[in-house]
């Protein structure tokens, strides 16, 4: 279910920069190559693809992507980093995915079954669909990787959402079936190809030592040809692909980890797609140059940026249930009160360029779930330093930084290194808060140990990070209050048990309007109490090169989703593809 | 030759060569610079305007302003502090380790001396700036983390050159005639021979400091240098670096800095050199 | 000359024993044992996984034991498998960057002794001139500039700019159906900028270096006595003095290496090369504690091996040192 073993690579990653940093979240990996949001395509830029005689589709050249992050393993289980999981992901498909209305489909499964009670899903694979070494592909292979991903043995982050799976049964060589538990609404959409794997290559192996890691077989619409690490990774089209050959005969991954050089290689065309900073989005892609050679696309990342603060001092070791409150965050006056001195239009502006929004909550906007009436704390200093005056806390020594009880307010932020626009987000914050009379220290980590040392252990006192959505609205692992062990993702201590049973509620029922009002309340109940404060939305900003055609970004799912249907006019090909 | 003679010695020497004189000129300034850093920078650092975001260099911003409006003029001058701290106390401790283990392997002989020449040998073959690398990751990047790191990396040179001073030196009549007067070791070693001993040592610090200012703005680079907000050099330039193409003054401004005080301080340095001995090699 | 190399490779013994124990000691100065850092990064990792682990690494058994069971390993180059999710064993990740790190450090040092040499020389040769003074500035703005900078500045220069030369990476797209000619020249174009910075960078240590080592030669009798005997003042310099001068800077080359590698994880990160440096940058970021202790244990044993090769050339040339 999360990720956790990011790579320094992903870290530093620009393409879709909400995953700069983060911790993924619930059932990720069906949307990694579906970047939500509701897309906007750049004014400068001609959106109409008309189809006349110029623009008629034709096979063939080159897609160059440009990546911070080398893939580490090309196994989608095995993968932590959202660099892994984009290249495996063009590579093997799940059974089902979001189309571009933002339901669910079939991938590999043609259709399935629910029962009536909704503990059993069946699923129908399509039949004739080839592993590209040539075995068809069958129930076994899920049953297979069903079977992997629930071993302890496997070192996979993802085992969490198919424990709750009582029965798994291959019925016929292609229909498979899974009986919950307990209802469990997310459910279908963990089929992703986190669970699918080539039985015939993989049986009586050990999965971590598998060369198919770095040499991958899948049935997506590319197939791997080779890996030159630090350098790139090159796919070719599958011919056989079961909805249709993609036009574009390949597509290479190439790894360029300074952020700056790999905009010099944009800009001078050897890299056709990339994901653009603010600052490149809004300042350096203006020119003629850019506006006649590449086309830029916007839109909202399912993703939001926060702070996060540690609720509570003392933890009993086991269990993580707080013993001893946070003297200071745990009180709501205080919270909301940092939450009117932060001017969150003054940190999309100024470190976004406007290139996201301000978020109020913690689930992503324009999807069903997203409650936009909720309580928005407009900057406000004057109410903040009224709030803290109420909370207790006065300058008493006139040294300009708030005390109380002898203690002057003074925190340290956390946020890892390598994003800019977290470390600048984090420096406006320090900037706003001195103004109040708060003394704010920022410290930047590296990511593994940032989680590791300090998320896992606890030992902070207020974070910035990010979270990515999944489509599905259940956050029951983020804020329900038995989820604070260590390691475990509330983190923060949150602790409402009105909270916690309208998570429990949410994802026991599959009536979406049942869901509906639980997440809506649940949104409510965020806003008032604060236990993070809400900072941005961002957008996602990828630019691709004019003359690919066919990108057809839809709202939610981003552009990846239909790429075997991009193609380059045959006239305006740039490479030619030497079998 | 008696003392004053070789002072003035020095002196005909060093201001005959220009450039280590300028290297001097250029040296004093920046130090004026990083004491009076409050009263001549216009702004605050760290003062924040997102209205006046990448604003290319004017009267009110002479040097322009960064990513978030801050003005570039008065990071680069408090960043002169931090460039000058990493760069002496980074060599202080070089210099310490490196005297103290190079004196006593001199004066001594024997085992210690073996010892400690073979641990030089050992140092001197890892690439220090992995160790650097590794060392900060660990321990996590900040001004004193760095400044140690580095001054414990780069002892070695100091070691070996005050041994050999030693060696030529503790044979010498003045250091005779203090043991046959009885004075004790520690003595003879910090009180009569060390003295003599620190030209070369002054060189090389001063060498020393350059190399630390620009090991600081590799580490910036990686991102594990001097933490931001706080402004270095190095994390300025770095900053610039993404940004080279619409906004040259928040890369170049810290880069000339850099630039001029490496520059300086090699000038300077090979100066003092040239003028103690032109064939000290370091 | 055979006993003397002899006598060498015995003395690179303790050398190398001094270098496994500081990497052993930086392994060790983490916090925690290192085995949580990979089950930390595998939160299915079961307590049997990790006890295998902690075997396999011996942190089971006493700190010295565990030292001499690690050299053991390393004695066969088996330095344990990454941390990373590719769990590949750091020898192979190791051995696949090692060639292209040492091609271009090479390659730059050979510039760097192709252009040093003649401005340290002929900077000697007139000490304190304008041309001196010019030489002395011009070195020293390749080792003041920020490499990293300078890197950036050029790539928009020739790479976007003039387009004469590629930005990075290593071989261009379609680098397969080049002739064999053709994949050398685009090499060459790929290595061009890199190795002329790192050797730009380079040039301050050598040529200043020649330039004392010159001015020292310049003043020995045998010198005075050749130009007393008339023979040509370019004869003196370039026949007597240069041989003598050259020397020393033998012994620098074996000297600079570890700072070659060591400037390598910047090259390799602007201009993505995937080399050692890149790798030793990742795995320390990740903290990757095989990797780390890999690269440091064989970017010593570089270090120790040209040194070597530069004793021997010294050697070589100078006759007083094999008999001894």
């Amino acid at each position: 279910m999360f990720i956790r073993n990011q790579k320094l690579e992903t870290i530093k990653r620009l393409f879709f920069l909400y995953s700069v940093i983060h911790i993924l979240l619930l059932s990720f990996f069906l949307s990694f190559l579906f970047i939500s949001g509701c897309v906007k395509i750049d004014k400068g830029a001609n959106a109409v693809q008309t189809a006349n005689n110029d623009t008629a589709p034709a096979y063939g050249d080159t897609l160059v992507e440009g990546t911070i992050g080398e893939p580490s393993i090309l196994i989608p289980m095995l993968a932590g980093d959202a660099s892994s999981h984009d290249v495996a992901g063009l590579i093997i498909n799940g059974l089902v995915k979001y189309d571009k209305d933002l339901t669910l489909v079939g991938n590999l499964a043609d259709r399935w079954d629910i029962s009536k009670d909704g503990l059993a899903i069946t699923f129908h694979l399509k039949k004739g669909i080839k592993w590209t070494d040539g075995a068809e592909f069958t129930a076994d292979d899920v049953m297979y990787g069903f079977k992997t991903i629930i071993d302890e043995k496997t070192p996979t982050a993802y085992s969490e959402d198919f424990k709750q799976v009582k029965k798994a049964e291959v019925l016929d060589k292609y229909t498979f079936k899974a009986t919950y538990e307990k209802p469990f609404a997310p459910a279908l959409t963990t089929w992703g190809n986190v669970v699918v794997l080539p039985k015939h290559l993989l049986e009586g192996k050990d999965i971590t030592k598998s060369e198919l890691g770095r040499q991958p077989v899948g049935m997506g619409p590319y197939k791997f040809v080779k890996w030159t690490p630090g350098q790139e990774v090159v796919l070719e089209s599958n011919h056989d692909y079961f909805e249709g050959r993609p036009y574009i005969d390949r597509y290479v991954y190439r790894i360029i980890p300074d952020p700056a050089t790999m905009f010099l290689e944009l800009k001078a065309g050897n890299i056709d797609w990339m994901g653009l900073t603010p600052i490149q989005y809004t300042k350096q892609t203006n020119t003629a140059y850019f506006e006649k050679n590449f086309k830029k696309y916007r839109y909202p990342a399912p993703a939001y940026t926060y702070m996060g603060f540690n609720l509570c001092l003392k933890r009993e070791q086991n269990t993580g249930r707080c013993i001893e409150k946070h003297p200071w965050f745990s009180d709501k006056r205080v919270r909301q009160a940092i939450a009117y001195a932060i001017d969150k239009q003054e940190i999309v502006d100024g470190v976004l360029f406007g290139l996201g929004s301000p978020a109020t909550g913690s689930f992503v906007p324009n999807t069903w779930s997203y409650n936009p009436n909720v309580k928005k704390y407009e900057y406000n200093p004057d109410k903040a330093k009224q709030l803290l005056t109420e909370a207790g806390w006065r300058d008493t020594d006139g040294d300009g930084i708030l005390d109380k009880d002898g203690r002057p307010f003074e925190f340290t932020i956390l946020t890892n290194q390598g994003n800019n626009v977290r470390i600048n987000t984090a420096t406006i914050i320090q900037w706003r808060l001195a103004q109040i009379g708060i003394k704010v220290k920022v410290r930047t980590l590296e990511w593994s140990t940032f989680i590791n040392e300090f998320i896992d252990k606890r030992r902070f006192e207020a974070v910035i990070l990010g979270w990515s959505l999944g489509l599905d609205p259940d956050q029951y692992d983020i804020w329900h209050s038995s989820k604070t062990k260590e390691k475990e993702f509330n983190f923060v201590s949150y602790n409402n048990p009105e909270v916690d049973e309208l998570l429990e509620k949410g994802r026991r029922t599959f009536d979406t309007d049942e869901r509906k009002k639980a997440y809506f309340r649940i949104q409510e109940i965020l806003a008032d109490e604060l236990p993070y404060i809400f900072l941005y939305v961002p957008d996602a900003t990828p630019i691709v090169h004019a003359r690919f055609k066919g990108i057809e970004p839809a709202p939610l799912i981003g552009m990846g989703y239909n790429i075997h249907k991009w193609y380059v006019p045959k006239e305006m090909q740039k490479h030619k593809v030497i079998p | 030759m008696n003392q004053s003679t070789l002072k003035s010695l020095f002196w005909r020497r060093f201001k005959k060569n220009r450039l280590a004189v300028i290297g001097g000129i250029i040296v004093f300034c920046l130090f004026a610079v990083a004491v009076l850093t409050p009263l001549i920078a216009p702004y605050n650092p760290d003062a924040i305007n997102v209205k006046h975001v990448l604003e290319s260099p004017s009267i009110s911003h002479p040097f322009g302003t960064d990513d978030l409006g801050r003005d570039i003029l008065s990071r680069v001058i408090y960043g002169s502090r931090i460039s000058l701290a990493v760069g002496f106390v980074a060599v202080g401790i070089a210099t310490i380790i490196g005297v103290i283990l190079g004196a006593l392997s001199g004066y001594y002989g024997g085992w210690f001396d073996t010892v400690t020449m073979r641990f030089v040998d050992i140092m001197l073959s890892i690439p220090t700036f992995f160790l650097i690398l590794a060392v900060i990751a660990m321990l996590e990047p900040g001004i004193w983390n760095i400044m140690i790191v580095i001054g414990i990396t780069s002892w070695m040179g100091v070691a070996r050159l005050v041994r050999a001073e030693f060696l030529s030196l503790k044979e010498r009549e003045f250091v005779l005639s203090a043991r046959a007067l009885g004075a004790s070791d520690f003595r003879i070693i910090f009180r009569h021979i060390l003295p003599n001993a620190m030209s070369p040592v002054l060189v090389s610090a001063v060498l020393g400091i350059a190399g630390a200012v620009l090991v600081e703005s590799a580490l910036s680079f990686l991102g594990i240098g001097v933490q931001p907000p706080t402004a270095s050099w190095g994390n300025i330039l770095t900053i610039g670096k993404d940004n080279i193409e619409i906004a040259w003054w928040i890369s170049v401004f810290p880069g000339i800095a850099i630039f001029i005080t490496v520059l300086a301080y090699n000038l300077l340095g090979e100066g003092i050199r040239d003028s103690i001995d032109p064939r000290l090699k370091i | 000359m055979i006993t003397y190399l002899f006598k060498r490779l015995l003395e690179m013994i303790p050398t190398l024993v001094g270098i496994t124990l500081i990497s052993f000691f930086i392994i060790h100065l983490a916090p925690g044992k290192p085995t949580d850092v990979l089950a930390d990064l595998n939160p299915k990792m079961t307590p049997e996984a990790r006890e295998r682990l902690e075997k396999y690494y011996g942190l089971d058994k006493p700190i010295h034991i565990q030292y001499v069971l690690w050299l053991k390993r390393i004695a066969k180059l088996d330095f344990g498998d990454s941390f990373s999710t590719d769990r590949r064993p750091v020898w192979t990740k190791i051995k696949e960057r090692l060639p292209i790190t040492i091609l271009i450090n090479t390659l730059a040092l050979v510039l760097i002794f192709i252009i040093a040499i003649p401005i340290g020389v002929s900077s000697a040769v007139r000490p304190y001139s304008l041309y001196d003074k010019i030489t002395t500035v011009v070195v020293f703005i390749g080792f003041a500039i920020p490499t990293f900078w300078l890197a950036l500045l050029l790539m928009i220069l020739f790479g976007v700019n003039l387009h004469w030369l590629p930005i990075s990476g290593l071989k261009s797209m379609g680098y397969e159906n080049l002739s064999a000619l053709g994949k050398i020249w685009d090499w060459t174009q790929h290595l061009i900028l890199p190795m002329t910075l790192e050797a730009f960078g380079g040039l301050a240590g050598y040529s200043r270096y020649m330039r004392s080592s010159m001015l020292e030669v310049v003043r020995q009798d045998y010198i005075t006595t050749a130009r007393a005997k008339g023979l040509a003042e370019s004869k003196v310099i370039y026949k007597h003095a240069l041989r003598n001068a050259l020397l020393p800077v033998i012994t620098l080359l074996g000297m600079s290496i570890p700072g070659l590698i060591g400037g390598s994880v910047i090259f390799e990160n602007i201009f993505s090369i995937p080399g050692m440096g890149q790798l030793f940058y990742q795995a320390v970021m990740m903290r990757d504690y095989p990797v780390i202790m890999g690269i440091l244990t064989i970017g010593a044993v570089l270090t120790l091996v040209g040194n070597l090769l530069a004793d021997i050339g010294y050697a070589l040339a100078d006759p007083r040192i094999r008999t001894r």
